[in-house]
């Protein structure tokens, strides 16, 4: 290959040594900037795990140490009814009431809908009408939350009037931004259901939609559970939809269709919001602190949700998914 | 039947998608129809604004100023990441951080505004406070900072916690499908670890960090309690690039949630209108998104 | 520009298990030796442990030396990075870089240590080493087209293009020819035995008809169960073991009684 020895001395390879180099420095001539520019990016690559923990592990103490000064029993079962100032009283027991209804109604629209989609996609779809779910399907779920809230808001309000709020126009507002994380998990899980099954299923003569609720809803039910789970996780969060749709009270109310519902989210801002209580000098059950308190008790209950939400979810497809293969 | 009922709810998924528009711009009609004198009085609109476009207009500019910072501060961590997870740590370690960020994608943003509002902005005042001074050193330049921290800056720091996962999440799926064929026809040309990133796994994954980006400025886009929290006293009557102070500059989102409890009439429909553009703005980041996700062309190593 | 490996004693690991046992063998500069056995007899983890991408898989590693030209590849002031810069490898897949063009594939190792590569310079040395891969003829007109639009062949032979670009001593190759057909297959082998003026080649192959072909030297590797380690048989001239072998299980491989 060599052709001529001009075109050898053309070919710049003088950072390897010449020929006459000897074969240990050959293999132990490290190029010092590519070595030093290797270890800086590998400090760099582990300072960036550092940035993103050191947060999170801040967060999480200051959620843990914090929310513990008034996270009890007490807390847990008590409304905010008749607690005014800076009484060193009330709870969020309205406010687990009402996320767990809410969210509940939320997933009692989704649900349904998200998973007959997600079958429309992996088991009917095909051509224009398909694509076109999918695309949309993963727009979706980029509609900020607060828009979810407006449209809730919007719908019920050219129905019942502008000054509406009930507990069932968060559902509605969080099943919208649930509905495609469903959607996107339930099809993933269908499609792992190998079609081999499908069609046993058929050579047996089973109809295409038997097969699909006997066989492959019955094979993918865990992972379903799963996604439903975490996507309950994710909205159960959601502050800004509750916030418009629902408003707040300091009440227990039970009743997804009539008047306002508080909820724990926005138990957490209206409490922040309210800021430091204002206390008479000598005043006795007086809290300077008592509203951030309960804010942060609140935060720690709604992580502890989070986090049982996401266990759960997790151990139900390691204990019950079917071995496929 | 079933078969009707499936695909009934997948075009009913269609039809939501413009219903969220159409209801949008029904109930936010009035404000585009009503006077500019009308608004004035009956549409909330902060002291010394005076059209629906001049409250409007510095709206977008926060929303897009915040989201904008939190994807520059946000990124390079999020492909640190994801490089140390799919290329960096042994693999017990690997998991563990999977797990950190499943975390951090977890907490409700309302926790993550307690917490940016009580814990991290007074702690990162002096930190702004000292790169404010430095920057007015600068012959021309004042830049002025708030002593509470709670300024943009904080907020698109906060955005740029709360955005991490997903990029995160969505650059370590496309680094990890980097062929091992490349990589090893990398090293085998004697690349260090850095340069098979470079010349293997970075070209490999640009359209996919690109739109996992994408995906990420979405996010911060329409996120509310956060910067509502933070930036509680803002009052998103003005364009300024004060990004280190407090007071003017305001997200949509957080405008909405913070003025929609107490209004009423007008004020309702103009706030509408102001998330019909928010909508608008996200909508289009996500199909931009979506749509380099989608294209395939000569060099994109799908084959 | 070509030289001797030689390696001893040689075990190599993937974490507690022994994939290969006490490899003793020398492979002369400017030929080709031929390594061939029974699939999972350890003859490309032999070949990738001669330029350490062996270690690249977590917990692999070696006992024994290989040395090149005397020295221990595995000693410890030598970098494996600059181990693999003289020992250019090619892989059973073709692999060019497909976010890059030709031109660029066949520069990208050489890009690596020098970025500032005069554009007369690189020209030069793309037709250089595309000539050497007896492409240049076929390509010289869509350089800047990307790599992965050449035919499967083609796209071998641009690797073989890239690997020696960086001036390799010794070119390893894993089973070159297995995804090709007979027609690009030919035209490698035609390469390799050019190419053997300038490098140590070393060839794993599943195809004895091209180990009888095209190397010098051959090396049988086998194992005696599945779990069991594989080790090297017998190495000799190619005529030799293809002809009278001195071992017993060699020749019924070469014979066709299993493998």
């Amino acid at each position: 290959m060599r052709a001529t020895p001009a075109a050898d001395a053309a070919v710049p390879v003088r950072s390897l040594g010449g020929l006459d180099a000897s074969t240990r420095d050959l293999l132990s001539t490290v190029d010092k900037g590519r070595r030093r520019k290797d270890r800086v990016m590998t400090g760099l690559v582990w300072l960036a795990f550092l940035l993103a923990a050191a947060p999170l592990v801040s967060l999480l103490w200051t959620v843990l140490h914090n929310g513990m000064t008034k996270f009890n029993g007490y807390f847990l079962l008590h409304s905010m009814r008749n607690v005014s100032g800076g009484m060193d009283a009330g709870g969020a027991y309205h406010a687990i009431v009402g996320t767990l209804l809410i969210t509940l109604g939320a997933a009692v629209i989704s649900v349904p809908i998200g998973l007959l989609a997600a079958i429309y996609l992996v088991e009917y779809g095909k051509g224009h009408l398909a694509r076109a779910v999918t695309f949309f399907v993963d727009i979706m779920t980029g509609i900020p939350s607060i828009v979810a809230g407006l449209f809730a808001f919007a719908v019920f309000a050219i129905f019942f009037g502008p000054g509406v709020r009930l507990g069932v126009m968060g559902s509605v507002a969080l099943a919208l931004l649930m509905t495609p994380v469903v959607v996107r998990s339930c099809e993933e899980m269908l499609r792992l259901v190998p079609n081999e099954l499908r069609e046993a299923a058929y050579a047996l003569g089973v109809p295409k939609w038997l097969t699909i609720v006997k066989v492959v809803l019955r094979t993918a039910v865990a992972g379903i559970t799963t996604g439903v789970l975490l996507a309950v996780a994710r909205v159960i969060g959601e502050t800004a939809p509750l916030l418009i749709a629902v408003g707040t009270t300091a009440s227990i109310n039970f009743d997804l269709f009539s008047g306002r519902m508080m909820t724990l989210p926005v138990f957490i801002y209206d409490q922040y919001h309210q800021g430091p209580a204002r206390c008479a000098p000598n005043a006795t059950n007086c809290l300077v602190s008592i509203n951030l308190d309960r804010a942060w008790a609140a935060a720690l209950t709604l992580l502890l949700i989070v986090v049982i939400l996401n266990l759960v979810g997790r151990l139900v497809t390691r204990l019950f998914a079917p071995k496929l293969r | 039947m079933f078969r009707w009922a499936a695909t009934g709810s997948g075009v009913l998924l269609l039809l939501v998608l413009a219903a969220v528009a159409v209801f949008l711009v029904v109930k936010g009609w009035a404000a585009f129809t009503a006077s500019d004198a009308t608004l004035q009085t009956e549409g909330n609109l902060p002291a010394g604004v005076g059209n629906l476009a001049e409250y409007i207009g510095p709206l977008i500019f926060g929303t897009l100023v915040a989201a904008a910072l939190a994807l520059a501060m946000a990124t390079p961590v999020a492909v640190g990441i994801a490089l140390f997870v799919s290329h960096y740590a042994p693999r017990r370690i690997a998991g563990a951080v999977g797990f950190v960020i499943d975390l951090l994608a977890a907490i409700p943003s309302v926790v993550f505004g307690l917490w940016g509002a009580q814990l991290l902005a007074p702690r990162i005042a002096p930190l702004w406070q000292w790169v404010a001074d430095v920057l007015s050193a600068i012959p021309g330049v004042t830049v002025t900072a708030t002593a509470t921290g709670r300024s943009m800056a904080t907020t698109a720091l906060v955005l740029a916690i709360m955005i991490l996962p997903i990029i995160t999440a969505v650059s370590r799926e496309v680094f990890k499908q980097t062929p091992r064929l490349h990589e090893e026809a990398a090293l085998a040309l004697g690349a260090t670890r850095w340069e098979v990133i470079r010349t293997a796994v970075l070209p490999f994954g640009r359209s996919g960090v690109i739109s996992a980006a994408m995906l990420g400025l979405g996010r911060a886009l329409g996120e509310t309690m956060a910067v509502l929290m933070v930036l509680s006293t803002s009052t998103g009557a003005g364009i300024s690039f004060q990004i280190f102070d407090s007071g003017v500059l305001q997200t949509i989102a957080a405008n909405i949630a913070a003025k929609f409890p107490d209004s009423s009439g007008l004020a309702v429909n103009t706030l509408i209108a102001t998330g019909l553009a928010l909508f608008v703005i996200t909508m289009a980041v996500n199909m931009v998104a979506r749509w380099i996700v989608s294209r395939r062309h000569d060099f994109s190593g799908a084959n | 520009m070509a030289q001797r490996i030689d390696a001893k004693d040689l075990n190599i690991y993937y974490g507690d298990f022994l994939a290969v046992a006490g490899v003793t063998m020398s492979i002369e500069p400017r030929s080709v030796t031929a390594l061939i056995g029974p699939s999972g007899c350890g003859k490309s983890t032999f070949l990738r442990s001669i330029n350490r991408m062996h270690e690249v898989i977590p917990g692999a590693r070696v006992e024994g030396t290989v040395a090149m030209d005397g020295v221990d590849l595995y000693g410890p002031d030598v970098d494996p990075v600059a181990v693999r810069r003289q020992i250019g490898m090619v892989f059973q897949r073709p692999n060019p870089f497909p976010t890059m063009s030709i031109a660029e594939n066949v520069l990208a190792g050489v890009r690596l240590n020098n970025k500032r590569l005069p554009k007369a310079d690189a020209e030069d040395l793309v037709e250089q080493a595309l000539t050497a891969a007896n492409l240049w003829k076929e390509v010289k007109d869509r350089l800047h087209r990307p790599g992965s639009g050449l035919s499967g062949g083609q796209q071998q032979r641009l690797c073989i293009a890239r690997a020696i670009a960086v001036r390799p001593q010794v070119l390893l190759m894993d089973e070159p020819c297995s995804a090709l057909d007979p027609i690009s297959t030919l035209a490698i082998e035609d390469l390799i035995s050019e190419l053997k003026a300038s490098y140590t080649i070393v060839i794993v192959t599943h195809n004895m008809q091209q180990a009888a072909r095209v190397s010098d030297r051959t090396g049988f590797f086998n194992l005696e169960a599945t779990g069991k380690p594989g080790r090297l048989i017998e190495i000799d001239d190619t005529a030799t073991i293809f002809s009278s072998p001195h071992e017993k299980q060699t020749e019924d491989y070469i014979s066709g009684r299993f493998g």
